[in-house]
């Protein structure tokens, strides 16, 4: 990737990023946030790894950014609406947690190796070695990993879901005692 | 250097063009081939300055609708509602259009084509992972629709904009096992090699297209398809006769113009893809790279040009046939109720494509991959 184009993105994405969080607006900070994801996308690309870049654009931008928006739709967000606490007591935890943060990337940067080759492997990131990984090394996690989504699946669906005969908007009544 | 890059401009804008002028064509069959299904007259008013029935110029038809359609659409005021999002209900047209018309990047139009030593991938973006970015870029598309029903401040807007986003994610989940079937026939993510192993026939005569090996998923994709790009019999987020027009009620002139245009694009997205997929793309039956070999045995030469345009002939012919069927079901069958609609995704289509991609693998497992 040329270094003109990994400026331009990682600007845009630093840019997008102070978006989600100086913005009053939930829906723009949302908007900025699949701007950020977007960005940050291609630069995966842009770096060799394709398949992750066209991933976080197909699930986190394209799936879950949506379901964040129905969340607002349905809460009903204003504008810096519902956060509890002062102004004040929000800023201070609010540093706090930004400066233990800068100092955790800091120790982790600070430990990376530099220079030297930074170019990508041939084939590194491609659809295939990513899968021969997968389904090979990584196979127990990746299962495990599955079963527990479905899990969450099947859970939340058990929670949402109304007892039989029960009508919009009607109160279930209440169960006998060893019924089922 | 220079000549590669005109080359790659001179692809972009062919395929920008060509879409955009299908589109086009699309809006005039929604006017005139809907009353040839309703057994209407259909929009007989649009004739160039009224001076041509006088001079005795019969009515241009085609020319005349798909001039004065667009026409007036552009130039109708643009009223953006009290109390609206003023920058999202002005992006959200182009956050809809933008991703759909991007996403023919990718879809393969020819095969290449050798012009004075060089070779031209008649494609015009030669991505390896072709489905992955239509994916991506079919996810993208929502925004524009859920956003510019938010924007409008309107509750009708914004029921259609919640129906046509729980819609549109709900679809993906069929389109992507389609897809996925086809992944595993095929063994790549590149849409010019599914193509190129489309070429050829099965015993003597019949031409090797994906449709014979994969059924089912042409099927889910067509459906899907139609429900992503949110037409009747899926236009539940537009319904007309609940919602007003749904996301595009608070939108005229030509920001609504640009709604409409991604309904056309998306249309001719699912023919391109369907063609692309199971119908061969630009291949040609019985025609190869040096010319036909009829199934009798006869044989007739043609140069490489002449092959790669009967192959780009070969695509616009499917792509509008394609296009033609979507509408023909759009003027044919009756809306969904939203209940039908979300069990026909997720306790038929879904299901249905789990199942594809299981027999797809024990298949492939079998029989021997694509490898």
């Amino acid at each position: 990737m040329p270094l003109w184009l990994f400026g331009f993105l990682a600007a845009l994405s630093i840019v997008s990023a102070l978006g989600v969080i100086l913005q009053a607006n939930p829906v723009h900070s949302l908007l900025a946030l699949v701007m950020t994801l977007l960005a940050v996308a291609v630069l995966f690309i842009g770096l060799g790894a394709v398949t992750l870049g066209f991933i976080q654009a197909i699930v986190y931008a394209g799936a879950i950014m949506i379901l964040f928006l129905f969340v607002i739709w349905l809460l009903n967000l204003q504008a810096e609406a519902g956060i509890a606490g002062g102004r004040l007591a929000r800023r201070f935890f609010g540093a706090i947690a930004a400066a233990a943060l800068m100092g955790e990337l800091f120790a982790i940067l600070s430990r990376a190796p530099s220079g030297g080759n930074l170019e990508a492997p041939a084939g590194y990131g491609s659809i295939h070695n990513l899968a021969m990984l997968l389904f090979s090394d990584y196979l127990v996690a990746f299962e495990v990993t599955s079963l527990l989504l479905l899990a969450a699946v099947v859970g939340s669906i058990a929670l949402a879901r109304r007892p039989a005969g029960a009508r919009d908007g009607a109160v279930a009544p209440p169960r006998a005692a060893g019924s089922r | 250097m220079l000549i590669e890059l005109l080359i790659a401009a001179i692809k972009v804008i062919a395929v920008l063009v060509t879409v955009l002028s299908l589109a086009v064509v699309l809006l005039w069959f929604e006017r005139k081939g809907s009353a040839l299904i309703h057994d209407r007259i259909g929009a007989n008013r649009a004739a160039i300055t009224g001076l041509g029935a006088r001079m005795g110029i019969p009515n241009l038809g085609f020319i005349n609708t798909a001039l004065a359609d667009p026409i007036k659409m552009f130039t109708k005021e643009d009223i953006v509602p009290e109390g609206a999002d003023h920058f999202l209900h002005t992006l959200a047209p182009f956050l809809a259009l933008f991703p759909v018309l991007i996403t023919f990047a990718v879809i393969p139009f020819g095969d290449t084509l050798k012009v004075g030593g060089m070779s031209i991938n008649l494609q015009a973006a030669d991505l390896n992972v072709g489905l992955l970015y239509i994916l991506a870029t079919i996810g993208i598309g929502v925004y524009g629709i859920a956003l510019g029903g938010w924007a409008s401040n309107n509750r009708w807007a914004l029921l259609g904009a919640i129906r046509a986003s729980a819609q549109m994610i709900s679809y993906e989940l069929p389109l992507g096992l389609a897809i996925i079937a086809v992944v595993m026939t095929y063994g790549t993510l590149d849409l010019q090699v599914i193509v190129r192993g489309q070429g050829g026939v099965w015993f003597g005569w019949l031409p090797r297209w994906g449709v014979m090996l994969q059924p089912v998923a042409f099927i889910l994709l067509m459906t899907a398809g139609m429900a992503e790009s949110k037409r009747v019999p899926f236009d539940l987020p537009e319904s007309e006769s609940e919602l007003i027009a749904g996301y595009f009620t608070e939108y005229s002139g030509g920001k609504q113009a640009a709604f409409m245009l991604t309904d056309f694009a998306e249309v001719i997205l699912v023919a391109a893809l369907v063609t692309t997929l199971f119908f061969g793309g630009w291949q040609v039956p019985y025609l190869y790279p040096d010319g036909f070999h009829l199934p009798g045995g006869a044989f007739l030469a043609l140069p490489n040009a002449a092959v790669a345009i009967f192959g780009v002939i070969a695509f616009m012919i499917k792509l509008v046939a394609f296009c033609w069927l979507q509408t023909l079901i759009r003027f044919t069958l009756p809306r969904f109720r939203y209940d039908q609609l979300m069990r026909l995704g997720w306790k038929g289509l879904v299901p249905l494509g789990l199942l594809n991609v299981l027999a797809t693998a024990f298949v492939v497992v079998a029989f021997g991959g694509p490898h």
